[in-house]
């Protein structure tokens, strides 16, 4: 995933923004089915990995669409690859 | 053959170059070929020459595009009889039942627009969705409001929006998913359009061909229509001169 601000923010900002995002549009229920966290972010190059259940990657790219804003910085946020293992996924995208 | 996408409702100020510059960089960024160039004013455009090449050097093919409001269905008929050949793209903003049910059968308009987020302000019926089955018009969802609101009216609007799409799809109305955005910070690639229009229930295949296959044929339609070579539709010139 990579992000896209002008401003500094970081990868546990980034995660809670997550979550708060997929509580908003699927509730507490949905966000847990969802078994997010944060494997990895790269300040420098602003791109994350982020582990999510294999059924559940068409909500978390929702979440991902819908955040607009971290604290009061305006980001956007977009998925680069999705793949089964972070070895092929560092494979095809060299993050 | 690799998916080529289009974001027909991308809103800035024309003129602006270093604005159109900017979101032309992130379009081309998210993969998009196509983009459309959108104007509330026919005489606004500026250079779409200019916009044109402009795009070309970030490998995206620009489109112009008028979001047309009218007073009432006549008024509609007229500014569609001053404007249609300017543009590539006609998209009506149905703000009002009138409005709505004459730009739904006017074959002069490709997208049928409801801004509106109270379902009171959503005309996109039954009715409305048999007169544009039968015209040429497909049903535009902006996804901006999706990114800006929340709590209950980003649910009402998402229901609004589910109902909406279920018809257009009965009625085999197109649907076309758009941005809609005028900001740079809420421009969202084809694969997030595609995953947010999942809240309203449209699967993924036909939100994919929603921001491909649909917009790429309206423009590719209207470009026959408005080149030099077509007489009619099935008609078109195809050698001119004395061999003929």
């Amino acid at each position: 995933m990579r992000l896209f601000s002008s401003s500094q923010v970081g990868g546990e900002e980034i995660l809670a923004a997550v979550w708060r995002a997929l509580e908003k549009l699927y509730g507490e229920y949905g966000a847990s089915k969802a078994g997010l966290g944060l494997m990895e972010f790269d300040e420098k190059e602003r791109c994350a990995i982020l582990r999510v259940m294999k059924g559940e990657v068409e909500m978390l790219r929702a979440a991902l669409a819908s955040i607009t804003k971290i604290g009061e910085a305006p980001v956007s946020l977009s998925v680069l690859r999705v793949s089964g293992t972070i070895k092929s996924l560092r494979d095809k995208s060299s993050v | 053959m690799r998916r080529r996408f289009a974001d027909l409702h991308l809103r800035f100020n024309p003129r602006d170059e270093t604005q159109a510059a900017q979101m032309f960089e992130r379009a081309s960024d998210f993969g998009y070929r196509m983009i459309g160039v959108t104007t509330d004013n026919a005489n606004h455009l500026g250079d779409s020459d200019r916009l044109r090449r402009l795009g070309k050097d970030f490998g995206l093919d620009v489109v112009t595009r008028l979001d047309l409001r009218a007073k009432s269905g006549g008024d509609l008929v007229r500014s569609l009889r001053r404007v249609r050949r300017r543009f590539e793209l006609i998209a009506v903003v149905c703000d009002s039942k009138p409005v709505a049910r004459q730009a739904a059968k006017d074959r002069r308009v490709d997208l049928l627009n409801f801004c509106g987020c109270s379902y009171r302000q959503r005309f996109f019926d039954l009715s409305e969705a048999g007169l544009a089955s039968k015209g040429l018009s497909a049903l535009e969802v902006d996804i901006r409001p999706l990114l800006v609101m929340e709590g209950p009216g980003r649910a009402g609007l998402l229901m609004s929006l589910r109902r909406e799409v279920a018809i257009a799809r009965s009625m085999d109305v197109p649907v076309v998913l758009s941005s809609g955005v005028s900001e740079v910070a809420l421009m969202r690639g084809p694969d997030a359009l595609v995953a947010l229009s999942s809240l309203f229930d449209l699967n993924h295949s036909s939100a994919l061909s929603c921001v491909s296959d649909v917009p790429f044929c309206m423009v590719k339609r209207n470009r026959g229509k408005l080149s030099s070579k077509f007489v009619a539709p099935g008609i078109r010139i195809i050698r001119e001169g004395k061999g003929c």
